[in-house]
């Protein structure tokens, strides 16, 4: 066999397609229940389950929000969850035409011997959580591989594994029904300037593509969510332009265009950094046979979450500014967008957190 | 067997639209080496050539134009020469390219000749330089480095293809001599296995040479050429060809060659010569465009395809059916047989025949052009140039 050819075959490649429908992006609500911890407690909120609950139907709910959104990714416990009235989140996205996705990874585990880079947990028992997963409505999923840039990293070791990992994780997941997005995120943790991170991002996704090949991924049925390639944290800023320029150019250099749609990760970036960058991506005039969007995590909810503070009578505000910048990164996606958004308290404030543990 | 559906092409993207926006700044295409702050080592691709193989390679995937393939070894020669009843002489051989580069126009339709060593060293009968000429055609010369296929130990019954040693000299004396191209061609046998060893020695020599020509001013026409041999059917082609090509790309990324300056010189998938089920262009049109989509990064700017043993006109057709829809790659041909089959006919080593071998050439290059935009109709091809070029267990 070439590929994965079995019974979800045409629907990975339909509800991939999907999540790269132009003007529509994901957005990344997964937070485990210790990171959630973290956002909340930045708002003075208690991580308690109704907290939880509330902040995600804020969310969801929030009107008009769902035509910019092609797919959620969800925390398992969310996956479960209801409105406040009673109804299945799920359901809820099902209605707006939004995809419910589904965080399958355990987190990430030291590899012995190296200057503490990582690989990620979650291949046993896998196929039967898919299984499940599928069943309460998610059809596609997220693993989370990390690779940190350094004077001897990524080493080979934790490239080999984290491809080979996550393109273990990609074929039971479809298998099993659920679209895998692959996501090896390089930290932008460091002083290295943006040639290095185009190098080493190239260089992890051919091995990431290599490894996906291998393991017969079905490559129209899979999205790929990468860092955008920057200058280190620690290193002078450039213009969207060049970001766009050199991530476009590395994507051309690794990415078969049988894979549908690229849905950026944002990791550190502030919001409007975040769509600012997406945007000059798709004014670019380049090869890209492959639609360009986002998965945004922070870069979608800060402001939103400033906004609400946990108080109730906040809920109307927080949700216009989530529309805000469900809006903008719309436009992003169409290379549209003006860099009017209104911009929320802390919409061009940094999210970047040294050594950031999710 | 394969789902049709997954022959179809995405349903949401309009792939007419992928190219669009502000244009790209062109920033250089090798990487800055000095690094104030961190210690570590970059990649340094091509060398200081890059931007000069960028624009070869692109000059040589142009719309409306391919490669005429004329590399064939004084062996091989021989036995063309033979087909037509003249023996293997260097004067012979050089009547006959002499035909071949002076074909008047050839420059709209072919934008790359690949040449074998004595004739990128050779004069025309006229005492002009074989290179002058084509340059001065508007056709970029290419060469032949690889040194041949020898049989593989340790694989079954498998072969691989010599030519490292001294490339880099040897490629930086032909770049002296106007070469601007290269080509390797390796191969992969489907009856025999094909055994992961062979593969992968199929890929790394491949990738070797590609980075060793880059680094002397050469664009690589990087050839892992799946042999038409056996019985087998199109789904075990297409196989075959997904394992190869993921092995190639991913050894051209280890050896840092710069995608944007190399060409790729791909078989069609097709089924086996000896497979009693045949394919229609459609078919092989689908199945090749669906390995390029799978395998292909888009950085790489032409693929020019082999012919491998289909008649003329088979071999236009299929590149027509290729050419339906955009692709995010110049998708061409890299045609030997299939060019120069009838006009070596029809010169049979006459000089008063060579204006008419000449026109021959120019109807195949014309055809092939035509297929390359997506506009060849078939009208009017005669007999000679439908007919079938396999030769079982075929040796260059």
């Amino acid at each position: 066999m070439s590929c994965y050819k079995g019974k979800y075959a045409d629907e990975l490649i339909k509800n991939a397609a999907y999540i790269g429908t132009p003007g529509k992006g994901i957005l990344a609500a997964d937070e485990s229940t210790g990171t959630i911890g973290k956002r909340l407690s930045s708002i003075n909120v208690e991580n308690v389950e109704t907290n939880r609950r509330a902040l995600r139907e804020l969310l969801f709910c929030t009107p008009g929000a769902l035509q910019y959104l092609s797919g959620v990714i969800l925390y398992e416990e969310t996956l479960y969850q209801k409105t406040a009235d009673g109804k299945l989140f799920v359901d809820v996205m099902k209605e707006g035409g939004v995809l419910p996705g589904i965080k399958v990874d355990k987190g990430t585990v030291e590899l012995a011997g190296t200057n503490g880079e990582t690989t990620t947990q979650g291949l046993d028992g896998l196929a039967q959580r898919c299984q499940k997963y599928y069943e309460a409505g998610a059809r596609f999923a997220k693993w989370r591989a990390v690779l940190k840039i350094g004077p001897n990293e990524p080493s080979q070791l934790a490239i080999n594994e984290n491809a080979n990992g996550l393109a273990r994780y990609a074929i039971i997941c479809q298998e099993n029904g659920l679209v895998p997005i692959v996501e090896p995120e390089i930290l932008v943790d460091g002083t290295h300037d943006i040639n290095k991170c185009a190098d080493v991002t190239e260089r992890v996704l051919a091995a990431c593509y290599k490894a996906l090949n291998d393991h017969k991924v079905l490559l129209e049925g899979t999205l790929l969510k990468p860092n955008m390639v920057t200058p280190g944290s620690e290193s002078p800023k450039v213009t969207p332009e060049v970001i766009a320029e050199y991530t476009v150019r590395a994507l051309q250099r690794t990415m078969p265009p049988a894979v549908p749609a690229v849905v950026f990760l944002s990791g550190g970036q502030s919001e409007e950094e975040a769509t600012r960058n997406l945007n000059a991506m798709n004014k670019l005039k380049t090869k890209k046979p492959w639609s360009l969007s986002f998965s945004f995590g922070r870069a979608l909810q800060q402001s939103t979450l400033k906004a609400w503070g946990g108080k109730e009578e906040n809920v109307a505000n927080a949700q216009t500014a989530f529309l805000v910048r469900c809006k903008a990164n719309s436009e992003a996606t169409l290379g549209t967008y003006k860099g009017d958004a209104q911009l929320g308290e802390g919409a061009a404030e940094s999210l970047h957190v040294k050594d950031y543990k999710y | 067997m394969a789902s049709a559906s997954l022959l179809k092409s995405s349903p949401v993207l309009d792939k007419s639209e992928w190219v669009k926006g502000q244009s790209l700044r062109q920033p250089s295409a090798s990487v800055v080496r000095c690094l104030p702050n961190g210690p570590s080592s970059l990649t340094i691709r091509a060398g200081s050539y890059a931007d000069e193989l960028i624009k070869t390679a692109k000059t040589v995937a142009s719309p409306g134009r391919g490669i005429l393939a004329m590399d064939e070894s004084n062996a091989t020669c021989g036995k063309r020469l033979a087909s037509i009843g003249l023996e293997n002489t260097e004067a012979n051989r050089q009547a006959y390219r002499t035909l071949l580069v002076s074909v008047p126009g050839l420059g709209q339709y072919i934008s790359g000749a690949i040449l074998f060593e004595e004739t990128l060293y050779q004069s025309t009968v006229d005492g002009k330089k074989m290179v002058d000429v084509l340059v001065e055609q508007n056709i970029v010369p290419g060469i032949k480095v690889d040194k041949g296929l020898v049989p593989l130990a340790g694989s079954n019954d498998e072969s691989w293809c010599q030519g490292l040693d001294g490339l880099a000299s040897r490629t930086a004396a032909y770049y002296q001599q106007g070469a601007r191209f290269a080509k390797w061609r390796t191969v992969v046998s489907i009856p025999n296995g094909p055994s992961a060893l062979a593969v992968k020695e199929a890929a790394w020599g491949l990738a070797r040479y590609a980075a060793i020509s880059q680094d002397n001013g050469l664009v690589p026409i990087v050839e892992p050429e799946i042999l038409l041999d056996g019985e087998h059917g199109i789904d075990r082609t297409f196989e075959v060809a997904l394992k190869v090509w993921a092995e190639v790309f991913f050894y051209l990324a280890e050896n840092n060659v710069l995608f944007e300056g190399i060409l790729l010189k791909p078989s069609m998938v097709t089924p086996g010569a000896e497979c009693k089920e045949r394919a229609t262009p459609q078919q092989v049109a689908d199945y090749t465009l669906k390995l390029l989509q799978r395998r292909i990064p888009p950085s790489v700017p032409g693929i020019m395809f082999l012919s491998g043993g289909q008649s003329e006109v088979e071999a236009t057709l299929n590149l027509n059916a290729m050419n339906q829809g955009p692709n995010p790659w110049h998708v061409s041909f890299s045609y030997a047989r299939a060019l120069q089959n009838t006009c070596l006919k029809t010169w049979g080593g006459r000089p008063e025949n060579v204006k008419a071998a000449q026109e021959a050439l120019l109807i195949r290059a014309t055809a092939n052009s035509l297929a390359q935009l997506g506009k060849y109709t078939g009208e009017g091809e005669s007999e000679e140039a439908k007919k079938g070029m396999f030769v079982k267990g075929y040796v260059y």
